[in-house]
């Protein structure tokens, strides 16, 4: 079964690229006082790679690729989580805050 | 679920990701892109869920909740002068994940569709090793990026004899074993593979240190995101490769900033050693010379006087975590009339952005902090300059000693201004090694100690 014939590959090189001249123009539109929420919210979305850890975790059993997807589960989970709340927490900083201050 | 549906809805999950980036162009719409984000990830993860495979939701569900536990405690509790490292663990636990899904998609190909155990297709073993190389890499490298922020491991840069020759070979023995691997699909040499881009990562990280610290973050991220890539290629996941790409750009174009930063090509950023022994400029003739010191009395007659104050922060503000004190300094010497802003180097700080998000933390607001290229030409209109913790981003030797390891480096032009406030907590020089000759000039005036301290004396000086 070669289900991974060159066609599909060249389709993916071509998402690959488009994909990359996207970001490119995207990134460089980041304010710089924005780069630390940038990284991240890069850091939590590169952990997309967590739906191959769930195709790897799917299947009933227990052979070792099964164990490696449910430890591959944990490590993305705890990135993204964590990722998308730092992230959170930096963003609700550069809120505007209300003119009066507290204590005067 | 049909493939179709999957592909669309995987789509749109890549489309949501790309606004989540989109949305940082400005403060406001920021946090809306956080938020599709989030739902872009839950679209990806419900829809693999759906997959006819996919059966064993308690273990899926436990290890979700897990992880997800660990990623809250830690996100919610770190403080934000310790960003850096945080973000670097994270990279690391990226290139670890890729690292195990890569191994599953070995042992168990047939749950991906891309052939049976022993028998996987060339292109996809070829793709499965470079996704297992990047993730490996970025996995240690980012462990002792981590470990140098944290100030476990130490932060000088650590070079040796032929360091760049040996890991050329570790690269090329690491091809081999990736054709050796996709000639017989041995489980050892697919380990192998893995710990040898371990050790590479290592090296990789080593000679580099201190202020370099923001390209490598940047490096990695980037790095966590061509390892994601690599993955989705041994899928053939559209979702992996677009969101891969896209966190590998990033990376990119953050290193590419960081390094244009500090005028130095992200080569010689990756290759190293720089800052280590102390530079030999011309500078080191400076011992004889005096400066003027000052006390927080001085210093806030001399702000109190002033019509405009430029604020300097760098590293050293986040390691005395001085931004309070520093916004409150600030904000009575705005009551008193005072146009105070505040000036950001590129690569102030230890990653991109840190001293934005420490000034955003103490409710500075955004619009009184500006970057180099905003804000450089007002400091001859200046009259008092406030450099707190900083110290290589505002040497003048970057424009005018060739011999300077820091020549070319973008400066603040702090010395155009009337007076220069230096706080320093001792003559030591910064992370170049270089001698900084504005401690000498006749308009600075030095306030040594903690720079925390110090902003809290002015502010009580100043009331």
């Amino acid at each position: 079964m070669e289900a991974h014939s060159s066609e599909v590959f060249v389709i993916g090189l071509t998402v690959f690229f488009l994909a990359c001249i996207i970001g490119y123009y995207v990134v460089w539109s980041v304010t710089p006082a924005l780069h630390s929420p940038l990284m991240g919210v890069t850091n939590a979305i590169s952990s997309v790679i967590i739906v191959g850890a769930i195709l790897a975790a799917g299947p009933i059993g227990h052979d070792i690729s099964k164990i490696f997807g449910i430890i591959g589960l944990v490590l993305a989970s705890i990135n993204i989580f964590g990722g998308f709340i730092v992230t959170y927490r930096m963003l609700s900083m550069f809120k505007k805050k209300p003119k009066k201050e507290k204590k005067d | 679920m049909s493939a179709n549906m999957v592909a669309v809805l995987y789509l749109l999950s890549a489309l949501l990701f790309i606004f989540a980036l989109r949305g940082l162009s400005h403060p406001e719409s920021s946090r809306l892109g956080n938020i599709f984000g989030i739902v872009g990830m839950v679209i990806a993860i419900i829809t693999t869920l759906m997959f006819k495979s996919v059966l064993s939701y308690a273990e899926i569900g436990a290890a979700i909740i897990i992880g997800g536990a660990i990623g809250t405690f830690i996100a919610l509790r770190i403080e934000m002068t310790a960003l850096p490292q945080l973000v670097a663990a994270f990279h690391s636990l990226v290139g670890i994940a890729a690292v195990f899904v890569a191994a599953a998609a070995f042992y168990d190909p047939a749950s991906f569709g891309i052939g049976n155990f022993g028998s996987i297709g060339t292109s996809s073993l070829v793709e499965m090793s470079i996704g297992t190389f990047i993730g490996a890499i970025t996995f240690s490298g980012s462990i002792l990026a981590f470990g140098k922020l944290q100030g476990t491991v130490s932060g000088k840069p650590i070079v040796f004899k032929f360091q760049h020759t040996i890991n050329a070979l570790i690269l090329l023995f690491i091809v081999a074993l990736i054709v050796m691997f996709v000639i017989n699909q041995s489980p050892t040499i697919f380990w192998s593979i893995v710990i040898v881009s371990i050790i590479l990562g290592f090296l990789v990280v080593i000679p580099i240190g201190g202020a370099d610290m923001p390209v490598v973050v940047s490096m990695l991220n980037s790095y966590s995101g061509w390892a994601a890539c690599g993955i989705g290629f041994t899928l053939s996941n559209n979702l992996l490769i677009i969101t891969g790409a896209l966190v590998g750009a990033s990376g990119a174009i953050l290193s590419y900033i960081m390094s244009k930063g500090m005028n130095r090509s992200i080569i010689s950023v990756v290759l190293g050693g720089f800052g280590g022994e102390q530079a030999a400029s011309s500078s080191s003739d400076n011992s004889d010379k005096v400066v003027k010191q000052g006390n927080a009395e001085d210093a806030a007659y001399i702000m109190k006087n002033a019509d405009s104050v430029i604020i300097v922060p760098g590293y050293g503000m986040a390691v005395a975590q001085a931004q309070h004190a520093l916004r409150e300094m600030g904000d009575i010497l705005k009551k008193e009339g005072i146009n105070v802003r505040y000036a950001i180097h590129p690569v102030a700080g230890r990653m991109p952005g840190h001293m934005n998000v420490l000034l955003a933390e103490a409710n500075v607001p955004y619009e009184e902090v500006l970057e180099l290229d905003e804000i450089n030409h007002d400091f001859p209109m200046t009259e008092v300059s406030f450099v707190i913790g900083a110290n290589d981003v505002t040497n003048p030797a970057a424009k005018t000693d060739e011999t300077s390891p820091i020549y070319g480096m973008p400066i603040l032009d702090v010395e155009k201004s009337q007076t220069v406030l230096f706080v320093k907590r001792s003559m030591a020089t910064g992370y170049s090694g270089v001698d900084n000759e504005l401690f000498y000039r006749d308009n600075t005036t030095m306030l040594f100690g903690d720079a925390k301290k110090m902003c809290e004396d002015i502010v009580k000086s100043l009331g």
